[in-house]
């Protein structure tokens, strides 16, 4: 099970989170406007990487927040955790963080 | 036409009875190696990437059916060693959409003849699925199911708990339950295979036929040329050149097709599974439920093997939450009272990759050359022989089979989703 620190409450079990998927997806201001292709692409596809991804959980079972973490998919290690209206901080662990 | 059979390798050893005991009165001392371990050559016709039951199968199919004897199946690890190792081996067609129930019983109509078409024992076992309906909800989607599946000619019938019983011993089907057994679906067809017979099976096939299989072998970058078109593919043993690639990489197709510039509609998740001490024969079939998320069969060496669920996140470290396994296991309890005291052996996860719709991708993509045969999610063991047919003549032909006809990359800008996530209940 992940500890997942909560920017709003701290270090928590992961079975209190839900997990919302990946991060920054902005909706396209005019849907409209879009080709097939490109409607596509923000409803389905997603970068799925095996490495750094930027993605939400929400504190469904404590404060009830979305937020934004950065986890790595191949450890599951958690490199920061920040709030949605913020741009992802430096990893603060594993091998890209500041010495 | 195919090419005649290369006369400085000896033919590939028949097993039946007869062989088996001229051997064990040689002291076993005369058995072939089962495929060469070849070294890589610095072209193919075609390239496999992905050495599983679907991409051995892929190759063998491409050997047999279609005469290409010049092709090599990339593996990064060792064959069989991602999800044809890791799944939990149920065998079942009792899908939904007519799409689906065609290319799942396609698989399942070859799972029967697999171990004769191959000359090897993939101990096909047709012990039947049942599956279980604890709320009216799900007696209703089952029901649904069990028609839809009689109007497509695959067998399916909707039994009462007490059936459910007499078939399945012992199963709890107490009414005190949280989720009480209201009624189960079987298909009587389906059942469970042994895993690794099913990719060495295919591997010996193939490698008889002429096909390289290359184990250690990582691809890292797939080349195009001007036109885009593939050309070649790096690997950790070097470049081999080849116009034709098909990508069968299961949880990793996404950082494959990333290589040759295309994206995919899929996310990767660890699903789990566990199996017990070995007892004796205690279950008779494979019993399923998605509302309680438990799925359980006993293997012939007499383990429980149990399906745990996936986890939430998107994940490459093939471990998963133990609280995801615990969840499964209390259900396994509810449901098998006398399992209550059995300790559990092993648990591992896989690495299984999803589409939007929980249906395949078998099809060409944009880039010429490059093939992809991906989105298999929970369940794609059950289709390994059927995938490899049809996907080995989306290759071979550059067109797809019908059976894979509407499984394309193309069906979610268009529309044309197959869409059994929301055929509700349906595990996959």
């Amino acid at each position: 099970m992940l500890l997942i620190d909560c920017p709003y409450c701290g270090p928590r079990p992961e079975i209190e989170f839900t997990y919302g998927g990946e991060a920054h997806r902005a909706r396209p201001a005019d849907p409209a406007a879009l080709s097939d292709e490109e409607w596509a692409g923000y409803l389905y596809l997603r970068r799925n990487p095996k490495g750094r991804h930027a993605e939400r959980w929400r504190h469904a079972h404590g404060c009830g927040r979305f937020f934004n973490a950065l986890r790595d998919t191949v450890s599951d290690a958690f490199l920061a955790t920040y709030r949605v209206n913020e741009t992802p901080p430096p990893p603060t662990i594993g091998p890209e963080a500041a010495a | 036409m195919p090419e005649p059979r290369d006369r400085t390798r000896p033919a590939m050893q028949r097993f039946s009875f007869l062989s088996l005991i001229g051997h064990a009165l040689r002291g076993h001392a005369g058995w072939q190696q089962q495929w060469r371990t070849p070294e890589p050559r610095p072209a193919y016709d075609a390239v496999i990437i992905g050495g599983g039951g679907h991409g051995l199968g892929t190759a063998y199919h491409l050997a047999h059916d279609h005469g290409m004897r010049n092709i090599a199946v990339l593996e990064r690890g060792w064959i069989g060693g991602g999800n044809t190792g890791r799944n939990t081996t149920i065998i079942r067609s009792n899908y939904l959409f007519d799409e689906s129930a065609a290319l799942y019983d396609h698989a399942l109509q070859m799972w029967e003849r697999l171990s004769r078409t191959l000359d090897y024992n993939v101990m096909f076992s047709p012990r039947g699925v049942m599956m279980l309906a604890h709320t009216h909800h799900d007696v209703q989607v089952l029901r649904r199911h069990v028609h839809a599946n009689r109007a497509n000619g695959i067998d399916n019938e909707w039994l009462t708990p007490e059936a459910a019983q007499a078939f399945c011993p012992p199963l709890n089907i107490a009414p005190t339950l949280r989720y009480p057994v209201l009624g189960a679906a079987l298909q009587r067809r389906g059942g469970v295979a042994r895993h690794d017979a099913v990719a060495w099976g295919y591997a010996r096939a193939a490698d008889a036929l002429g096909v390289d299989i290359l184990q250690n072998c990582e691809v890292t970058a797939i080349r195009r040329d001007a036109d885009g078109a593939v050309s070649a593919v790096e690997t950790t043993r070097g470049t081999i050149r080849t116009g034709r690639v098909g990508i069968v990489a299961a949880g990793h197709s996404s950082v494959v097709a990333a290589m040759a510039g295309l994206r995919l509609p899929l996310e990767s998740f660890p699903l789990q599974a566990l199996v017990s001490e070995p007892v004796k024969p205690v279950l008779p079939c494979v019993v399923m439920s998605n509302t309680v998320h438990a799925y359980i069969s006993q293997s012939d060496k007499g383990e429980l093997v149990i399906g745990a669920g996936t986890d939430a996140y998107v994940s490459y470290s093939q471990r998963g939450g133990l609280h995801v396994t615990t969840e499964t296991l209390a259900a396994i309890c509810e449901l098998f009272p006398t399992f209550r005291r059995l300790r559990m052996l092993r648990n591992w996860g896989g690495i299984v990759d999803t589409t939007p719709d929980r249906s395949p991708i078998i099809a060409r993509t944009p880039v010429p050359g490059l093939y992809i045969n991906c989105g298999w999610g929970t369940g794609g063991f059950k289709a390994t022989p059927g995938s490899a047919h049809v996907f080995a003549w989306t290759m071979a032909k550059d067109a797809p089979h019908p059976i894979n006809a509407a499984f394309t990359l193309e069906r979610f800008r268009d529309g044309a989703l197959i869409d059994e996530a929301a055929a509700a209940a349906v595990a996959h």
